[in-house]
């Protein structure tokens, strides 16, 4: 048994479990009812998994957010509190689902369908492994940003229609936090299919093959300028996702929820796992981008399967995340802005000019040093220069109090 | 090494010190320290205090201190204190409660009914398991629930305890040196009264001769 296709032989057992029933029963089995079910298959898998996922992400981030705080998260339902999201599930089911009376009804309906509805169409790009792409799309990264950018339409229809000022402000904070990371996600993006040549997910991951120097996996990561996109790409999926530092726009003690103010029961879980899920899809995106996807990064290590590999660097980013929310306060508005703007964007450019003088002066070890000052100069002036306070304590007006 | 972005990476490093401690360190315990609480139970402070219970001497029926003089009752901001006084088969009253309950949803624990009380009858419990899936009934402590012994008290809370407990034998040895004052001044009145008695008699019989003539 190999290990490596083991997730396509169980497809091509059930399929030809299935031919074999209609043969049985003396039918013929037309391709497209194949097809079908072969899709619905991987429908089913990757739902499953992502779902899995997402309630052990749920109890196991409270833990590790727990430990890193003196606490030590739930522990109470199931062996280490491992049921806690069956619990959580049961109360969300059972939960009174309300509807304020002065909301807009169809649309704060629409609103969780809307959000949900391109969160689980995101992984469908995604490579897990060797062969393993449930839609091979040519241009699978556009198809990504694409409809990634539809949550921002949920977003937006959740606050309008809860009747609500702090469901408003927070969907309004959400829009103009999710445009404005939008761009640097976009562009640390391009670096990557820039320099693979291609925009199709697994391609991408193709060029990321192999091991440069003897030493490096040829990861982008672990070149300066596909390090520079990484940590972009990363700051931009944290935005994208609203987590943690970036979680303004349901800031709790500033707008209640945000747009999630008025959502209860169902609707709320749906919110949640949309937000979940999208937030896998993203990291299994930059996983694919700049972690090299499926790929090991030695030779001697490739005896463990290709979508193990993909798991673990998803699980990895998945903790960082956590991580980061563990140890960042909560950005001022102004200074998300001023982040996205006035570093972000800029050192996007930055980063695509390093990618193509790596590129161009022969992807060597000369070109990785060019590419390092390239990258490094501007980030050393912009972090020293842009963030510096023009309104010290020295030079504060006070308008009224004097 | 200050660069910008250094403090980020001091921060997170932090963090994962502390979260990776939580299952090494051998410390972990400082690192961790919330109470497990139903296998794990807090060690209250002595004086910490949740509702109130009546205290009895020996026994629950005759060593009860409690007077029924309500003034507990009516000190009760909340209102949470019922009081019925004892009486016998011919309606006298006793001076002690037939019913006393306290309503522990209502009260708020101000231990106002502890200060007043001038028999050192009523004092602070400190359980604080007391939710129950009844709203009405169980919510309402009767007297039997209330009732517990001065061994208990000393328990809970020793030094108050023995406070109250050395106040009650001063006043019980005050009482007695008043009372034996009392009896000796009335032993001494008595014998006055009776010297005095006397005398009289001896005066009069004396001044006044028998007079069975004059009525005659």
């Amino acid at each position: 048994m190999n290990l490596e296709n083991l997730p396509l032989a169980i497809l091509k057992a059930i399929l030809d479990a299935f031919t074999w029933c209609g043969a049985k029963a003396g039918i013929v089995v037309p391709p497209w009812a194949l097809t079908l079910v072969s899709i619905l298959i991987v429908i089913v898998a990757i739902l499953s998994v992502f779902l899995v996922m997402f309630a052990l992400m749920s109890v196991l981030e409270r833990k590790i957010l727990g430990r890193m705080q003196n606490r030590y998260g739930p522990n109470r339902v199931g062996p280490w509190g491992l049921f806690q999201p069956v619990a959580d599930g049961i109360k969300m089911l059972t939960k009174e689902d309300l509807v304020p009376r002065s909301a807009d009804q169809i649309v704060h309906f629409l609103a969780p369908i809307a959000m949900v509805i391109p969160a689980l169409m995101l992984p469908a790009i995604l490579p897990y492994g060797r062969g393993m792409v449930p839609v091979e799309l040519a241009s699978g990264i556009l198809y990504f940003f694409a409809l990634g950018a539809g949550t921002e339409v949920a977003v937006f229809m959740a606050g309008w229609s809860s009747n609500n000022k702090y469901s408003i402000l927070g969907a309004m904070r959400a829009i103009a936090q999710m445009i404005s990371y939008e761009l640097p996600l976009v562009m640390s993006a391009v670096i990557a299919a820039l320099v693979a040549g291609t925009l199709s997910p697994n391609g991408i991951v193709m060029a990321q093959a192999g091991v440069s120097f003897g030493v490096v996996p040829n990861w982008f990561v672990f070149t300066p300028w596909g390090f520079a996109a990484c940590i972009l790409f990363y700051i931009g999926a944290l935005a994208e996702s609203n987590r943690s530092p970036f979680d303004l726009p349901e800031g709790e003690s500033e707008l209640v929820a945000g747009h999630l103010t008025e959502y209860s029961g169902f609707k709320y879980a749906i919110f949640f796992m949309a937000e979940y899920i999208g937030m896998f899809a993203i990291n299994g995106l930059l996983v694919t981008l700049f972690l090299g996807g499926y790929q090991a990064p030695f030779p001697f290590l490739e005896w463990i399967p290709s979508w193990c590999w993909f798991f673990a660097k998803l699980a990895f980013v998945a903790f960082s995340m956590v991580w980061v929310r563990a140890t960042m306060p909560r950005f001022r508005i102004d200074q998300m802005m001023q982040f996205a703007w006035k570093f972000m964007l800029p050192m996007s450019f930055v980063a695509l000019i390093a990618a193509a003088a790596w590129h161009y002066a022969g992807r060597g070890l000369a070109a990785w040093g060019i590419s390092f000052l390239i990258v490094a100069v501007p980030y050393l002036l912009l972090g020293r220069f842009c963030f510096t306070r023009r309104h010290t304590v020295d030079n504060r007006r006070y308008l009224f109090s004097e | 090494m200050n660069f910008p972005g250094s403090g980020l990476i001091k921060g997170m490093w932090v963090t994962l010190v502390n979260g990776v401690g939580s299952f090494f360190d051998p410390q972990r315990s400082k690192r961790l320290i919330t109470e497990q609480y139903p296998e794990e139970r807090p060690k209250l402070a002595e004086a910490s205090r949740s509702f109130p219970f009546l205290i009895f001497d020996n026994d629950p029926e005759a060593g009860i201190r409690c007077t029924s003089c309500k003034i507990c009752e009516k000190e009760c901001p909340p209102q949470c204190i019922f009081i019925e006084q004892d009486k016998d088969a011919n309606g006298k009253l006793f001076r002690r409660p037939k019913v006393f309950n306290i309503d522990i949803s209502v009260c708020m624990s101000c231990q106002i009914c502890v200060e007043v009380c001038p028999f050192e009858s009523i004092r602070m419990d400190n359980i604080y398991e007391m939710s129950s899936y009844d709203r009405f009934g169980s919510l309402v402590v009767t007297k039997a629930q209330l009732l517990k012994s001065n061994e208990y008290y000393h328990g809970i809370h020793p030094t108050e305890a023995a406070t109250t407990d050395a106040r009650i034998e001063a006043a019980r040895i005050k009482k007695a040196a008043a009372a034996k004052v009392t009896a000796e001044k009335a032993a001494a009145a008595k014998a006055a009264a009776a010297a005095k008695a006397a005398e009289e008699k001896a005066v009069s019989e004396k001044a006044e001769p028998p007079q069975p003539e004059q009525t005659a």
